[in-house]
């Protein structure tokens, strides 16, 4: 028999050996616990993500750009039941991951408690949204726990689209008139911030990142990350030809990166806490859509356990209704 | 994997059963396990199978296995059953000393 101490031990060999913990090894409860919050999260927000663009897939100015919002907003479906699997190799169940989401009692990015006022924030959650998560996702393909690592990696091969097609959406509008000129400069106004704050709280204000990066889970601080996001931003809105408002910000020789003004903390905290434009539109939207879809997922378990039974005893011919009705989640949470 | 055998089941609680997806990337490859998903019975978990990890041509060919159906060796990776061809060296080709000057081995 192994002891519990023997069983710790091992466990911290392997992170130590930076291996791969998978869903049957031993791991302590706080682990466990810490990555269930992270990836419920994680997949909430790729959920909730697909409100504020799915608003515009009937608006889109052209069948090309309806082509590409509804694969982007397909995606983010995808990335959350990529999320939500890795989760439920914890011993989450699934039902009670959306549960708590919509009591409120597990959280999402804040980034989409802001609407999306125009289709041009479209592009700019393209480039700047996606743009910050890709920079919190690379990272994450690193991570201690197997299954949120591999997650990663499908979720970043897919990432590189959903940001590209962004920048190329504003670029587009930045060779038109100078009011679609203005609309793109209004909309990266907008997004500015709350894309910094994706990062999450600055590091001295941040109570769970020491003891995550010490289990592997998180392997940058958040102000190491947001750093690095802002390094990268600043040549890619001079290409485009955008400012982010922000007087502050300029090339630090010393420190190799560019200085930058302190986010509005407050507002942060305001938005987690539920006070943001849009929080609670979002959790009534995701609720409407899980209650209205709850008849078509009873549906499609009592036909499936029907046609069990009817194909089990004396093969008295085939089930009837060869082809039950096709509730893909995916369209479900799509539906306006 | 999910316990089927407690009161508690997902069946139980109105959830659908969990499926594990195995997608061979094209012709000459093996299946490969890339995740799972919930559905109602095997047909729809095709679909959605597709669906949720082929909508980008990775994957010419899709199995899905219920995931209580599934046999594990056992609960731990660093499992005692895979000890025994840990110290059996002479059965890999480096084992073996052959003189540099021996071509085609």
């Amino acid at each position: 028999m192994t002891t519990e101490a023997q069983l710790e031990a091992q466990f911290a060999d392997t992170i130590e050996a930076k291996d791969r913990i998978e869903p049957r090894d031993w791991m302590p409860e706080a682990y466990r616990k810490t990555l269930i919050r992270q990836v419920a999260q994680h997949a909430h927000s790729e959920i909730i993500g697909m409100q504020p663009e799915g608003n515009w897939i009937t608006r889109a100015p052209s069948l090309r750009r309806k082509a590409i919002l509804l694969a982007k907003v397909q995606d983010e479906a995808g990335h959350g039941l990529y999320l939500y699997s890795a989760a439920e190799t914890l011993g989450a169940s699934r039902n009670e991951l959306t549960e708590k989401l919509i009591a409120g009692k597990q959280k999402y990015s804040s980034i989409f408690n802001y609407p999306t006022l125009s289709y041009t924030d479209v592009g700019t959650i393209g480039w700047l949204v996606d743009g910050a998560a890709i920079c919190n996702q690379v990272p994450l393909c690193r991570t201690s726990f197997g299954p949120y690592g591999r997650a990663m990696i499908r979720v970043c091969k897919e990432e590189s689209f959903h940001q590209r097609q962004g920048y190329e959406l504003l670029m587009t509008m930045m060779r038109g008139t100078d009011e679609q000129r203005e609309m793109v400069q209004e909309s990266v106004n907008r997004f500015w911030w709350p894309a910094l704050m994706m990062f999450g709280p600055p590091d001295d204000d941040s109570p769970n990142t020491a003891q995550s990066m010490e289990w592997g889970i998180k392997t940058h601080t958040n102000d190491e990350l947001r750093q690095k996001f802002v390094d990268m931003s600043i040549p890619q809105a001079e290409a485009l030809g955008v400012t982010f408002p922000d007087e502050n910000l300029k090339w630090n020789e010393e420190r190799g990166h560019y200085d930058f003004s302190t986010p509005d903390w407050d507002e942060f905290w305001s938005v987690v806490k539920g006070n943001g434009p849009c929080n609670d539109q979002r959790i009534a939207h995701r609720k409407r859509a899980w209650d209205e879809g709850a008849w078509v997922r009873e549906a499609a378990l009592a036909f499936a356990e029907q046609s069990a039974e009817a194909a089990a005893p004396a093969q008295t011919g085939s089930a009837p209704g060869q082809t039950g009705s096709s509730p893909a989640t995916t369209t479900e949470e799509t539906a306006k | 994997m999910t316990d089927t055998t407690s009161a508690n089941t997902p069946r139980a609680r109105g959830e659908w059963p969990l499926y594990e997806v195995f997608v061979r990337g094209k012709r000459g490859l093996n299946h490969v396990h890339v995740g799972s998903l919930h559905a109602p019975d095997d047909q729809l978990a095709l679909r959605h199978a597709r669906d949720v990890y082929t909508r980008r041509n990775e994957g010419v060919s899709i199995w899905v296995v219920r995931s209580s159906d599934i046999t594990a060796s056992s609960p731990d990776e660093k499992d005692p059953m895979f000890a025994p061809s840990g110290d059996k060296v002479y059965r890999h080709p480096t084992f073996y000393d052959i003189p540099d000057d021996v071509p085609h081995m």
